[in-house]
């Protein structure tokens, strides 16, 4: 029987797939390839939340860092990569996408939104898991631990769009300020990593040494493959629109 | 010896800095797969202070990063047909030699950050290292120099 977070992702997954299904109805475009990032990531998040991963997650660190991998770093990424936004917005009336536009615009948003607010949280808000007694707590506390995995793709999926999502995002910073975000993101995604290698964090769970290291280790490497797509995708988007402003100017003289 | 024209618009600075990212990257790597990994010389971590962490952190992102810029930029240039011919090598050389100085001088000697080998004798280990380092830039800018003046047999 699938738990309530498979639940959500199999309504996220069919909603999606209903919005594809009418813009293509309607005769307008949308790309496969978003389509099956979508799902992919989709079917990530219902995998870090089978009932194996999850009593894994329970009695070792190690699981709880491969569910935190999945839900937080690599899941984000095939749902941003899908553009839902940009679905949404095709499948809405005028007038309500306009709405949503001018929402999404808003100063709030665009506050929350921006690279370096997104990577506060996101990488933040593992600071505090790891280095406080957040972690025993969140153990003890079913409804603390929910919050901090909602908390997990949320700001996951919030990092991996303002860095390099494909939904249109007029008020993006430009490149060099996202790169810049994402090397402090990378350097202090690594740091906690060896951070909590070295001193053994997170503490008080009973672990032993050698589970905490390679639990460390885990995320110290996953969180590099994440991070190394996400890069990728951004240096993608650069070397397009470069591409783009040297097809309007001629070649320089020489 | 060859018909092809020489690319006019070609960009020496352009392609001898990407593949000098690469050349970083690439040592980094090295680093990374063979005394982490293979010869576990090296430790994931070598010294327990916050500040030796967090500069082994700083570190591996911009390695991480200049390698996948190195790419994209060599990517543009090829793309573009502005690739310097003859300065990627000495780029890639200069980079990867430029790397391995600066890993044996400023981290292993100047900060201290961790050892090649912890070994008796490591003197000789530091030797090698730099001495390599040393090497590869000298053999980097006797290319660059065959370039400017020409001579590179890719240039031909």
């Amino acid at each position: 029987m699938p738990n309530v977070a498979q639940w959500l992702a199999l309504l996220a997954a069919t909603l999606y797939l209903a919005g594809v299904w009418r813009t293509r109805h309607a005769g307008k475009p949308w790309s496969l390839w978003r389509s099956a990032s979508f799902v992919v990531g989709t079917i990530t998040l219902a995998v870090a939340f089978a009932a194996p991963v999850n009593a894994f997650a329970h009695h070792d660190l190690r699981g709880h860092m491969l569910q935190h991998l999945l839900v937080g770093m690599f899941a984000p990424l095939g749902l941003v990569f899908g553009a839902p936004m940009s679905l949404l917005l095709r499948n809405l009336a005028p007038a309500r996408a306009r709405a949503t536009v001018t929402l999404l615009g808003s100063m709030p948003v665009r506050i929350v939104s921006h690279p370096l607010s997104a990577a506060l949280l996101d990488i933040g808000g593992m600071y505090l898991l790891y280095l406080t007694p957040l972690y025993t707590q969140s153990i003890a506390t079913p409804w603390l631990h929910h919050v901090i995995h909602l908390h997990f793709v949320i700001s996951g999926c919030l990092f991996s769009w303002a860095i390099a999502g494909p939904d249109p995002a007029p008020h993006r910073p430009r490149w060099r300020t996202r790169l810049g975000v994402l090397i402090l993101a990378i350097a202090t995604h690594a740091t906690l990593g060896k951070l909590m290698y070295a001193w053994l964090l997170p503490a008080g769970t009973g672990a032993s040494p050698g589970e905490i290291q390679a639990a460390a280790q885990w995320m110290y490497y996953g969180g590099d493959l994440a991070e190394l797509l996400l890069l990728v995708a951004l240096m993608q988007q650069w070397l397009r629109e470069r591409q783009r402003a040297a097809r309007g100017k001629p070649l320089p003289a020489g | 010896m060859s018909s092809l024209p020489y690319p006019s618009h070609a960009d020496p600075r352009r392609t001898l800095l990407a593949s000098a990212l690469i050349g970083i990257g690439c040592m980094a790597a090295v680093d990374e797969i063979v005394f982490h990994q293979l010869l576990a010389w090296h430790h994931f971590v070598d010294r327990y202070t916050a500040f030796a962490l967090a500069s082994d952190g700083v570190l591996h992102a911009i390695e991480l990063v200049l390698l996948v810029v190195g790419f994209f930029m060599m990517i543009e240039l090829h793309g573009a047909g502005r690739q310097a011919p003859g300065y990627r090598g000495p780029g890639f050389l200069l980079g990867a030699g430029g790397f391995q100085v600066f890993d044996g001088v400023v981290d292993h000697k100047i900060l201290r950050l961790h050892q090649v080998r912890y070994v008796d004798n490591l003197w000789l280990y530091d030797i090698a290292w730099i001495g390599f380092g040393v090497v590869v830039l000298a053999i980097g800018w006797l290319l660059l120099r065959r370039a400017q003046r020409g001579h590179a047999t890719s240039q031909h």
